[in-house]
């Protein structure tokens, strides 16, 4: 209509800062699907259940790995001599006590992480950047350590932990491996992903 | 220069109208005979054209690569992805199609190494300077955009080293306090990465990151066609015009450089073809031989490295222990490593662009960076682990040899910047600027 009528400028900017924010915010809840559809999917998650492991055959020594949320989980078989070892190595640990309490569960909590000595359980995960560490079980020099009293090595950024899973101290992992919830379903069964009492899942 | 667009009145009759309703002939005239570049550029100032050129390689492979790659990590085989698979395919069963792919895999690592030459070129002559500033902003950006393209790239065959390369490098944001693990399940969309990861990454490969670069190619060329371009002597050839308002050193891109390109062109591509007929995996260098294996999420490969074009700020990440329960500070010394270059137009403060007349501690300081590069990508790489033992004995500890190596590398890397605030406010000497650039008639 009429271009020489007087332009309120206190009300076009109104009405354009509250159409930018009601538009902002549309988009803003608008983006959420796109967002979430990111998320593990329900398929992803349903594939995160429980696992029994079967111990009877795994030898005085030996590490037998098992899937579980596709993650690695190692179950190893200490030997006494392995065992004894452990205290040896605790100055040059980071962690020995396994103070940080979100790396095992509470049953988890002392010399051998675990909850009869010799069943040593332990998500084969690098607390650095997530590989697989190697099991060098015996007590020997190693390239890597002079002094090594067994454990585990990680090939990728070379990280040391004990037969605990205990780090080493100087190594760019921060924490000791990560103990999964698992509890003895009997004398040779072992369930990866429920707490001890929890019954069968 | 190239920002006033003269408009051309074709004389055919059907171009004439075209032009009237969208001026493209002009368009394209002002940015190639209507802009003028200095005359005294130097084998350095190929890159730039190159890279072009290496863009537009894997378009076009990666365009075909498409029509026959499968983005599926769910088994056809056991132990075999359908990923895995679909690329053994295009290597022994689609016509012409390991031509492509090797095309295709070269190119990525020769991007690299026409970037890397760019940006050395722009660090010696000064093009990152006033009035260069944002030109240089958007080539870094360029830069970031083509690291995570090459990276998602990578992780596409879904062989072993694919797939642990996608674990490392996503676990990087896990360290992240507090929302780092449900960032990394985010990312993944599963606890490891899987099929749902590989499915978004091939997106992101094939068109989302595609997009961005080829929008900030653009605005890259956009703004040096508005400022200009630099040179060896470092000389704004826009204070010295001739009569007609063209500089009196400057002569116009085409046909003078679009010649000089295709002759570097012709030099590139002889060098490509050799490495896509002989030596397509470049001694593991281009393509890594544990990708040769299938992805398996329970076995590790022995030496987890990335490809070479990402070791020296993979190094940076391995020398930084974790200290205070946390990994975060490796990855914040890796990605400092990039966003300090962002800033170099603001941390050289030194008035004199060419390296030709800055004071000699420019000089040994940024050939002392360009020798920490190298000798980070060594360490990243995995080469100082091998031959550390063969050097010193078995009886060291290596790993403490390299730390310090590599320690001491990342100290200079990042001494570089620190050393150059300093420098280049009062302490540098520097040599009297010529007033037109040194080969002019």
């Amino acid at each position: 209509m009429a271009n020489d009528a007087v332009v309120d400028k206190g009300r076009r900017r109104f009405l354009t800062a509250t159409t930018a924010v009601v538009g902002g915010a549309g988009a803003a809840v608008a983006a959420i699907p796109f967002i979430k559809s990111w998320e593990p999917s329900a398929r992803a998650k349903s594939a995160g259940a429980p696992v029994l492991a079967d111990i009877s055959k795994i030898e005085a020594g030996q590490k037998v790995t098992f899937a579980w949320r596709g993650l690695p989980v190692f179950v190893v078989n200490r030997t006494k001599a392995q065992l004894d070892a452990l205290p040896g190595v605790d100055s040059r640990l980071r962690d020995p006590k396994s103070d940080n309490t979100a790396q095992q569960p509470e049953y988890a909590k002392n010399e051998f992480r675990s909850i009869k000595p010799e069943w040593l359980v332990l998500i084969g995960i690098c607390t650095h950047l997530g590989c697989v560490p190697d099991f060098f079980p015996e007590l020997k020099p190693e390239p890597f350590d002079p002094n090594w009293q067994g454990g585990f090595y990680c090939p990728c950024h070379k990280s040391r932990f004990d037969m605990s899973g205990r780090v080493f101290d100087g190594v760019p992992a921060p924490a000791n491996l990560a103990v999964p919830k698992y509890h003895f379903v009997d004398e040779s069964h072992i369930l990866i992903g429920v707490d001890p009492g929890k019954g069968a899942a | 220069m190239g920002t006033t667009m003269v408009r051309l009145h074709p004389k055919n009759r059907v171009l004439a109208w075209v032009e009237d309703r969208l001026p493209i002939l002009s368009f394209m005239s002002s940015h190639t005979s209507g802009y003028y570049a200095p005359k005294n550029f130097n084998l350095w100032y190929y890159f730039g054209s190159l890279a072009l050129l290496v863009l537009v390689n894997q378009i076009l492979t990666g365009i075909f690569l498409t029509m026959f790659y499968k983005p599926s990590a769910l088994e056809v085989a056991p132990g075999i992805s359908a990923a895995f698979a679909s690329v053994e395919y295009i290597m022994r069963d689609v016509e012409w199609g390991w031509l492509i792919r090797y095309m295709h895999s070269t190119g990525a690592s020769l991007f690299f190494v026409v970037v890397y030459l760019h940006m050395f070129r722009g660090l010696m002559y000064g093009s990152f300077k006033k009035p260069r500033e944002l030109v240089w902003i958007l080539g870094m950006l360029i830069f970031l955009a083509l690291m995570a393209e090459a990276f998602m790239g990578y992780v596409l065959p879904w062989g072993n080293m694919s797939f642990w390369g996608a674990k490392v490098i996503i676990s990087l944001f896990g360290t992240v306090p507090w929302i780092g693990e449900s960032l990394v399940e985010w990312i993944m969309g599963d606890y490891l990465p899987a099929d749902a990861t590989l499915n978004r990454f091939f997106a992101l490969h094939v068109i989302a990151l595609p997009l961005v670069l080829l929008l900030l190619v653009v605005l890259h060329l956009g703004a040096l066609h508005e400022v200009g371009s630099n040179n060896p002597d470092g000389v704004e050839i826009k204070q010295k015009k001739k009569e007609d308002g063209t500089p009196l050193d400057g002569i116009a891109f085409h046909p003078y450089y679009t010649v000089k390109d295709i002759f570097g062109t012709g030099v590139f591509l002889f060098i490509a073809a050799f490495i896509i007929f002989y030596a397509p995996t470049f001694g593991g260098w281009f393509l890594e031989h544990d990708n040769f294996i299938p992805a398996n999420n329970l076995a590790t490969p022995t030496h987890i490295k990335p490809v070479w074009y990402f070791t020296p700020f993979y190094a940076i990440l391995r020398m930084i222990p974790s200290f205070l329960g946390s990994a975060i500070w490796g990855v914040i010394a890796m990605f400092a490593s990039i966003a300090v270059l962002f800033v170099m137009p603001w941390i050289d403060a030194g008035p004199v662009k060419s390296i030709r007349y800055r004071g000699v501690g420019y000089k040994v300081a940024l050939a002392l960076f360009a020798v920490s590069f190298v000798m980070l990508g060594a360490v990243g790489a995995g080469v100082t682990a091998e031959v550390i033992p063969q050097w010193f004995g078995a009886h060291v500890d290596a790993t403490f040899v390299e730390n310090l190596f590599g320690r001491f590398w990342t100290a200079v890397y990042f001494g570089f910047f620190v050393f150059l605030w300093f420098y280049s406010r009062g302490m540098e000497r520097t040599k009297p600027v010529p007033e037109r650039v040194t080969t002019h008639d």
